[in-house]
């Protein structure tokens, strides 16, 4: 059937250091799928190989992978992905749900606690439908929090938003970096990668820079700095 | 474990109670299956125990001795033109028998019962007096005839119910009444109390009974006897006494051991055996349709939860994404199902047993709801669950996350 193995990555070597908020930045086609889905677990690279805490990744079956994801991983998609008609904290809980290790009493507990991490402490019983985009990628920014992952990775995460909102939860990753949260931001857009401490460039499954961002950008200020509007 | 099961069951009752109207219309097929097997064999075990009791009331005890298939010169002979019983025979059953408790001959003939202006076609019954201890029979009023009037041959008869509403019209009391059977007069001494429609339709209140002599003498005119009917002393030697029966009868008869008999033997067990069998059929097959629902209930459940795989193929990526196993996925799917189809089950026998009661209410059916029923029929649906509900979450489980999560 003409199946074409396609390298997405070639040759690449990266390090991500805990507290180290990284942006990877590549037009379609150019790998960072593929690098956000080795770095998320959800699959093994064909050769060379990805520790996660420590833990190579490339000898797991699916089972081992899933727990992984569940113990080491925060997710955050472009359509933040929760669970119509359920509630925030019920969807915040998700991950824990399948971590026996945790009770249903310390499981409220912790997403309680990521909710109001994220602003959204009053609003723990909404479903999706009551809340706008911003406050339902937060939830989503919540669930990836509950589990205390080693690296939360986030794909596109302001895709959907508009720029005022952008900030805002731009604003908030900067918040959890300081707090020490590794951050993986998947993103094609340059002014959200001015915001992190890193940057990474793919093209065509290479990486063509990596460097420091030394003039680190304030989400908070930009946000100060937009003209005044009604919203919400 | 436990805690993991108890939160896929937390799970998969947050997608039925989400999605109730579906729920319910996938459950329809259940509750409707389960609730016509369990009517249906509800029916089939009433009728089964009503044919048992209408054949025990008329003496489950009883046997009747009947001419049977013979061959004279290769000509087979009708039973009742025969006449290859005999009163001796009678009177060899009864001397000599230990396991008959009653015996009586037995000749009938049919024809007008006449009192004054009213008339009625009945059958006369020649019996002696045991023949109500056979039939589990009283009297509502009078007596019946003695042995002694048997052997005067004398004109008394005990009538039916139908026989006495028919031709006393005006409720006047029969007892002492003469009235004439096809032009022979008859002086009524009993009534017999009312025994109602047999299983077979007919009326068993139909009826006059009168000395054997006299039906013999006066109304056929013939010296042998038509069949004779007995009792075993119990139920249980109703075999024995068959057999018992049958060896009397073929050395009176004189029949050589390669010979067939020319009588032959029926205990109301082998009538009870028969026309169960038949009702068993009826309720095999009914149960056969029933259960047809039951699995057309089941690919319904197989549907939705094909559709429901499909439509949450986002959800599914999104709970791989936060670490859900393969298994979680599997067992989530598969709790749905058997959610759904144990519910719809229960449904289903609370429904079954509704419709029975207003099967046996309104339409006056006998129906037992035996505990077998509702057992099978509500394992049936967990297995069905399971079964119908495995092959969708399997499905489920083996989604790869990446390409579940970015599913349109």
């Amino acid at each position: 059937m003409g199946d074409e193995i396609v390298h997405a990555l070639k040759g690449v070597s990266l390090d991500i250091h805990e507290g180290e908020f990284v942006t990877i930045m590549g037009s379609s086609g150019s790998g960072k799928s593929t690098m956000l889905n080795i770095l998320g677990c959800l699959d093994s690279p064909s050769s060379g190989s990805y520790l996660i805490d420590g833990v190579p990744v490339n000898s797991l079956n699916r089972n081992e992978l899933a727990t992984i994801r569940n113990e080491k991983i925060g997710f955050i998609f472009q359509a933040y992905n929760l669970l119509p008609r359920t509630t925030a904290i019920e969807n915040v809980e998700l991950p824990l749900i399948y971590n026996n290790k945790i009770s249903s009493e310390e499981r409220h507990r912790r997403a309680v606690a990521a909710l109001e991490m994220v602003g959204l402490g009053e609003r723990l019983d909404h479903t999706p439908a009551q809340l706008s985009g911003g406050q339902q990628q937060r939830v989503a920014i919540a669930r990836s929090l509950v589990n205390d992952p080693v690296i939360i990775l986030a794909d596109e995460a302001t895709g959907n938003l508009d720029t005022r909102t952008s900030y805002e939860i731009m604003s908030l990753f900067q918040e959890l970096n300081r707090k020490g949260k590794t951050i993986a931001f998947v993103t094609h857009e340059p002014d959200i990668a001015e915001f992190s401490g890193r940057t990474v460039i793919l093209k065509d499954g290479h990486i063509i820079k990596d460097e420091i961002n030394t003039d680190i950008n304030d989400a908070a200020r930009e946000l100060a700095a937009l003209p005044k509007e009604d919203h919400e | 474990m436990k805690t993991r099961i108890l939160n896929l069951i937390k799970i998969a009752l947050k997608a039925i109670v989400l999605n109730k109207m579906r729920t319910l219309l996938t459950m329809l097929g259940i509750i409707i299956g389960v609730a016509s097997v369990i009517a249906m064999l509800a029916i089939g075990e009433g009728s089964k125990q009503s044919i048992r009791d209408e054949i025990s009331s008329m003496g489950s005890n009883m046997i009747n001795i009947r001419p049977g298939a013979d061959m004279r010169g290769g000509v087979r002979m009708n039973p009742s033109e025969m006449q290859s019983l005999k009163l001796k025979d009678y009177e060899a059953l009864k001397e000599e028998a230990s396991l008959l408790a009653y015996v009586t001959p037995q000749v009938s003939g049919s024809g007008q019962s006449i009192n004054g202006a009213n008339n009625w076609p009945t059958s006369i019954y020649g019996v002696n007096p045991e023949y109500l201890d056979i039939k589990i029979w009283d009297l509502e009023d009078g007596s019946m005839f003695t042995n002694a009037e048997v052997r005067s041959a004398a004109k008394v008869a005990v009538i039916g119910q139908t026989v006495a509403e028919n031709l006393f019209t005006n409720g006047e009391d029969p007892i002492g009444k003469m009235i004439r059977f096809n032009s022979i007069p008859f002086k009524i001494i009993g009534v017999l109390s009312e025994k109602g429609e047999s299983n077979f339709g007919q009326d068993q209140d139909d009826v006059i009974l009168a000395p054997y002599t006299t039906v013999q003498k006066r109304i056929l005119a013939i010296d042998y006897i038509q069949s004779i009917v007995a009792s075993a002393i119990s139920e249980e030697d109703a075999q024995g006494a068959v057999d018992e029966i049958s060896t009397i009868l073929r050395r009176q008869h004189d029949i050589g051991s390669n010979e067939n008999d020319d009588f032959n033997v029926f205990s109301m067990d082998e009538l009870i055996s028969t026309f169960s069998s038949t009702s068993e059929m009826l309720t095999v097959l009914l149960v056969a349709i029933a259960s047809i629902s039951l699995l057309i209930g089941g690919i319904g459940i197989m549907n939705i939860m094909y559709v429901s795989v499909k439509e949450r193929t986002r959800e599914i990526g999104l709970r791989m994404s936060v670490g859900a196993k393969g298994s979680d996925i599997l067992l989530q799917f598969l709790i749905e199902a058997i959610l759904i189809s144990v519910t719809g089950g229960l449904i289903g026998v609370i429904l079954g047993f509704t419709a029975t009661l207003f099967i046996k209410g309104v339409l006056g059916w006998p129906t037992i709801i035996t505990s077998y029923s509702v057992i099978v029929s509500f394992f049936v649906c967990a297995v069905t669950g399971i079964f119908f509900g495995w092959y969708p979450a399997r499905k489920a489980s083996a989604l790869d996350p990446i390409t579940a999560l970015r599913y349109e």
